[in-house]
Parts: C-alpha cells; structure tokens; sequence
C-alpha cells in the first residue's frame, strides 16, 4: 500500500469504517511507514481535540432568554391575525 | 490504533413523540424539542456564520422555521437531522448577507488540486492541550477552524464536534456520501496541518522548524 492509498482511506479508519482486509492493509503500513503513523496518530488527536473543547457554549442566561422569545414568537404564530386570516 | 469513539447522543426513541405531541399543538412538547437542542444548533450556527449574534438569531430563526413547518416534516428522517439542515441554510444565509463579496455556498473552494497533503509530520507532543493556557488553547482552535473554506467546516462540525453519521450529514447538507467523506477528509487533514504548527514536539532550545 501506497502513502496516497493510506490517506484515502484515513477517514474511513477513523470512524472504524473498513473491511478486516483493508483494515489490516492498512495497519502494515503504519507498522512501517512512520509519517503515516503520524499524520493517523495527529488526525486523530484533532479530532478529539475539537470535540472535547466545548467552543461555542450557549450560556444558561442567553439560552433562556433565547428560548422564551421562539417560544412566544410560536404562540403568536398561532394566533390569528387582527383581521381574523 | 483504534477507531475514534461516536459522539454519545440521548437516546431519541421519545423524539417521535415530542413531534407528533407539537404536530397536534402541544407548545410544550415543542419546547423540550427546543431545550433538546438548541445547544447544538447554536454550535453549529456560530461555527458557519463566525459572528455570536447571527447564530442567536439562527438559533431562533431555525427553531420559529422548524414550528411553522412541522406539518410538512415527512418523519423519514430524524427530527434533529431535519432541523440542522434548517439551521444550516439559515447560517448560511446570514454568512452570504455578512459577506456579499464573496459567494458562499456549500461548494466554495473545492478545488480539484490537493490542497490537503500533509507536509508538517513532526509527531505531537504527549498532552498537547496542556501547552498552552486555556484561554490560549481556544483562541487556536477558533482560529484554526475559522481559516477553513465554509464547505469544509461544516462537514466537519456535523460529523465530528455534533456526532451526526455520514448519512445524516449527507441529508442534513444534500451532498452526497462520496462528497461528505471527501471534504471530512479534507477538512481534518488540514486542521491536523494548521494545529501542527502550534502543537508538535519542539527540539529543546529551538522554537523553529
């Protein structure tokens, strides 16, 4: 397996997408090709790095404030208009 | 090396209900839909459009969109799924408004050249979260995430900060399977890149490469 071939299917066995077959394949070349080990072994920690760092958190006062306006914005949604349409 | 955990999700076998209960008119049940997930929405608002008030008022404009709406919703997919691709097209409207300069679509800057082959492959360090301050930490991850063609940012939120599948990505932006793996790919494969800068091993007593 080339180094090309590897990074196709990174995405694939990172979500643990792959075959036995081709995943095997894959775990060869990483057992010898050190930059493919690395770039796998950093995706992945990129990865867990964004989902774990909690970037754009809705505070409780705003998600409140927020949820109190759809609300009443739906109930006058039901409501007919002034003309009674 | 194994493969990356799923995001844990809460089960969503009571989802139907709250939708067929806000369907019949039950604001209540509308309102739980609401707590379920504005959260996400929020996230995934404020990562497209890049700007805190346009995502309060995706998070709003999304949800009011998801209300009048209801009664077309077919219940082929999950309710979740279906309000993401609102909120997806309601922040990608914002971003188009914010920036007219620039078309902004989904298929912005999909170039077929490789803009994606690795080139840092320094290995990271043991912690590298615990390099930096955390104030420091979320300034590179804000900053790293934004540098990444709107196209290849949102693929990545869905599937890999949200936890949606491939599939329900796929819906959720009407691309294609192939497209969504392709720009996943693309999207992590640069950030790896970009974060390399900041977070590999430094030979001691030289900060250069």
């Amino acid at each position: 397996m080339k180094c090309s071939e590897f990074l196709n299917e990174l995405t694939n066995y990172l979500d643990g997408a792959l075959d036995d077959r081709t995943k095997s394949e894959l775990e060869d070349h990483l057992a010898w090709c050190h930059n493919c080990y690395v770039v796998c072994d950093t995706t992945r920690k990129t990865i867990e790095i964004y989902r774990n760092s909690e970037l754009y958190e809705l505070p409780d006062d705003l998600r409140g404030r927020l949820r109190s306006a759809i609300m009443s914005k739906c109930s006058q949604q039901k409501k007919p208009g002034p003309q009674g349409v | 090396m194994s493969a990356i955990q799923p995001n844990v999700r809460e089960p969503v076998s009571d989802e139907l209900a709250l939708v067929r209960a806000a369907k019949g008119g039950d604001d209540k049940a509308f309102e739980e839909l609401v707590r379920r997930y504005d959260r996400n929405v929020f996230r995934i608002a404020q990562h497209i459009t890049q700007n805190r008030e346009d995502a309060e008022d995706v998070v709003q404009d999304a949800f009011l969109k998801a209300y009048g709406n209801l009664a077309q919703f077919q219940e082929q997919s999950k309710f979740y799924t279906w309000l993401v691709r609102i909120a997806v097209n309601e922040a990608l409207m914002k971003l188009r408004r914010r920036r007219p300069e620039r078309m902004v679509s989904l298929d912005e800057d999909v170039k077929t050249e490789d803009d994606s082959l690795p080139r840092e492959v320094a290995d990271w360090s043991p912690n590298p979260e615990q390099m930096y301050k955390q104030a420091e930490l979320r300034e590179i991850l804000t900053r790293t995430i934004q540098g990444l063609p709107a196209g290849f940012r949102t693929v990545f939120v869905l599937r890999d900060v949200e936890g949606l599948s491939t599939e329900e990505t796929a819906q959720a932006l009407e691309l294609s399977i192939p497209a969504v793996k392709s720009r996943l790919l693309r999207a992590r494969l640069q950030l790896r890149e970009r974060l390399s800068r900041y977070f590999q091993k430094r030979a001691s007593g030289d900060g250069n490469q």
